[in-house]
């Protein structure tokens, strides 16, 4: 399996990848702001096709989208009336925008596919490095700003009476998030954005652990899922973004089973 | 001569553009435990956050201990008022020591002297039991335990309590402002503490800060809590009636000047 390059690539851009989500995710589960990703992995989709229409590459548009839409979403605010309905609004004229582009691309069918279910057998050496500048600045910049974004996390009131910027948090945070699902969608696809920022962070959350330890953990199991999904569609030919999903699921599911079990 | 605790003078605060508190002034003396009275809306919270610096002063001057207010002056611990419940998974533990130096940057890393710290506030409010459950798992007194041994981490001289003792029951609620009173007289701090109800409260307070429409006067509850000077800050008449030990302020005729946690109108509120 590993003789393959395109494989080594892949397990190289599931681990850059998966080592951003996990942590990124934890934080997006703890702050309740699920919902923000999902919309932002929207605008992403936008901005791939659009780059893609252009002749960039689709990372590059889904990138500069995200991340745009996230600062903006920072800057409006969680107090903001109809925040809900103003991100449901966005993230269908994105969709509205991507399906226009793509109808003007002319490999339209496979593009597609790609943005919307991953292709993570499909990365690129040049990706990869892009992937690569992109995580460790990820997470150079979530390891920096991971305490007081834990202190206005759980109390935003008393942290904002101790000097934290809530603001500035706030938007640094989901322009994490945005980069963070630009990442994601390379190899889940904009779809299943969810199944590495989400499923292990809520299963290690579901833990009740320390918050470092947690964060360490999410690495470890978003990384594992992530190579476990790759690993299984290599011997079962079904897609690496089905077995990611699915492993994510299970996952979760025993570790609720567990904790009734154990009467946590 | 003793530097005050806290100095309001001629403080003007607006929230949302509407004027909230119009020219008051008041001084609390270094010790001392004060009640901070008034109905919903009343701006008892606006006062905390002029207090912790978050809000602009129209006009005005505020000193904590002699020095102007400013953000993060780590001297005034806050407990905000209870709000709906971030990360209720995490346990008690993890929860207080979140707020331990939590406006450093870097990563959430105690270290031995902040392990310490977090375990001896938990000591200070008896938590320790409650130090490894999970906070969604603890009930409403318990939690806000937690919210108390949060503002004990930095040693402050002056707390600012909004609400401690709502969603409790009426036996916790006179416990919990023992407690409160009992760790503010061991540490020599000096504590304001709102409420919607006075009597969980008497006995206990060296001052009352009565806040109605828009204006505040501080003084001793036999000084504040009467027919005469409530009726004067509320303009409307105001009867204070006390039986069986515990106080009722009446609006006459429910007063549209007086929320209904003032008034005992048809039911009571112990
Ligand atoms: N975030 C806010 N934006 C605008 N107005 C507010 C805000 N918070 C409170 N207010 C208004 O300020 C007044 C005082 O509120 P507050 O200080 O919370 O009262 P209390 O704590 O005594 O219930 C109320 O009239 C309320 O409507
Ligand atoms: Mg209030």
């Amino acid at each position: 399996m590993l003789d393959y390059d395109f494989m080594r690539i892949a397990f190289c851009a599931a681990f850059l990848v998966a080592a951003v989500c996990g942590p990124v995710g934890w934080f997006l589960v703890l702050r309740g702001q699920t919902f923000a990703s999902h919309a932002l992995s929207h605008v992403g989709f936008a901005g791939a096709t659009g780059a893609l229409l252009l002749g960039f590459s689709p990372l590059s548009g889904m990138t500069l989208g995200a991340l745009s839409a996230g600062v903006l979403m920072g800057f409006a605010g969680e107090r903001t009336a109809g925040r809900d309905v103003m991100i449901g609004l966005v993230l269908s004229v994105a969709l509205g925008l991507g399906a226009l582009f793509l109808h003007f691309l002319t490999h339209a069918a496979s593009a597609a596919t790609a943005l919307l279910f991953g292709d993570i057998l499909g990365v690129s050496r040049s990706m990869l490095l892009w992937l690569l500048v992109l995580s460790v600045s990820c997470l150079a910049v979530l390891a920096f700003l991971s305490r007081p974004l834990l202190f206005a996390s759980l109390q935003p009131e008393l942290a904002e009476a101790k000097g934290v910027s809530i603001r500035l948090l706030d938007v640094i945070f989901l322009a994490l998030v945005a980069l963070a699902t630009a990442e994601c969608a390379q190899i889940t696809g904009i779809l299943l954005v969810f199944t590495l920022m989400v499923a292990p962070a809520a299963t290690l959350l579901r833990m009740g652990l320390a918050p470092l330890v947690a964060l360490a953990g999410t690495i470890f199991l978003a990384v594992a899922e992530a190579w476990g999904g790759l690993v299984l569609s290599w011997y079962t030919d079904a897609p690496t973004s089905f077995w990611i999903a699915l492993i994510g699921g299970i996952v979760f599911l025993l570790t609720c089973g567990a904790q009734r079990l154990f009467g946590r | 001569m003793n530097i005050p605790a806290l100095e309001v003078s001629h403080v003007t605060l607006a929230r949302g553009g509407q004027v909230v508190l119009q020219d008051i002034s008041f001084a609390v003396p270094k010790g001392s435990f004060v009640g901070v009275l008034g109905a919903n809306g009343a701006g008892k919270t606006t006062v905390f956050r002029a207090l912790l610096g978050l809000e602009p002063l129209q006009s005005g001057t505020v000193t904590v201990q002699g020095v102007p207010v400013h953000q993060g002056n780590p001297k005034v611990g806050y407990m905000p008022q209870m709000r709906k419940l971030v990360g209720g998974q995490l346990t008690g533990w993890s929860m207080v020591a979140a707020a331990r130096k939590g406006q450093k940057w870097g990563l959430p890393w105690c270290g031995r002297p902040g392990r310490a710290a977090v375990d001896a506030a938990l000591e200070a409010v008896d938590a320790q039991d409650l130090a490894k459950k999970p906070v969604a798992s603890l009930s409403g007194g318990q939690r806000q335990r937690l919210l108390l041994a949060q503002t004990l981490l930095d040693d402050p001289s002056l707390l600012l309590l909004d609400e401690p003792l709502a969603s409790l029951d009426p036996a916790r609620m006179r416990e919990t402002a023992a407690r409160i009173h009992a760790l503010a007289q061991a540490r020599a701090m000096t504590v304001l503490m709102s409420a919607h109800d006075i009597n969980p409260l008497l006995g206990l307070m060296d001052h009352v800060l009565y806040l109605a429409r828009g204006k505040a006067l501080l003084g001793t509850v036999d000084d504040v809590i009467t027919t005469e000077a409530l009726t004067a800050l509320y303009n409307a008449p105001v009867d204070v009636v006390r039986a069986g030990g515990r106080v009722f302020v009446v609006a006459e005729g429910g007063g549209a000047a007086l929320q209904p946690h003032d008034c005992t109108g048809g039911h009571t509120h112990a």
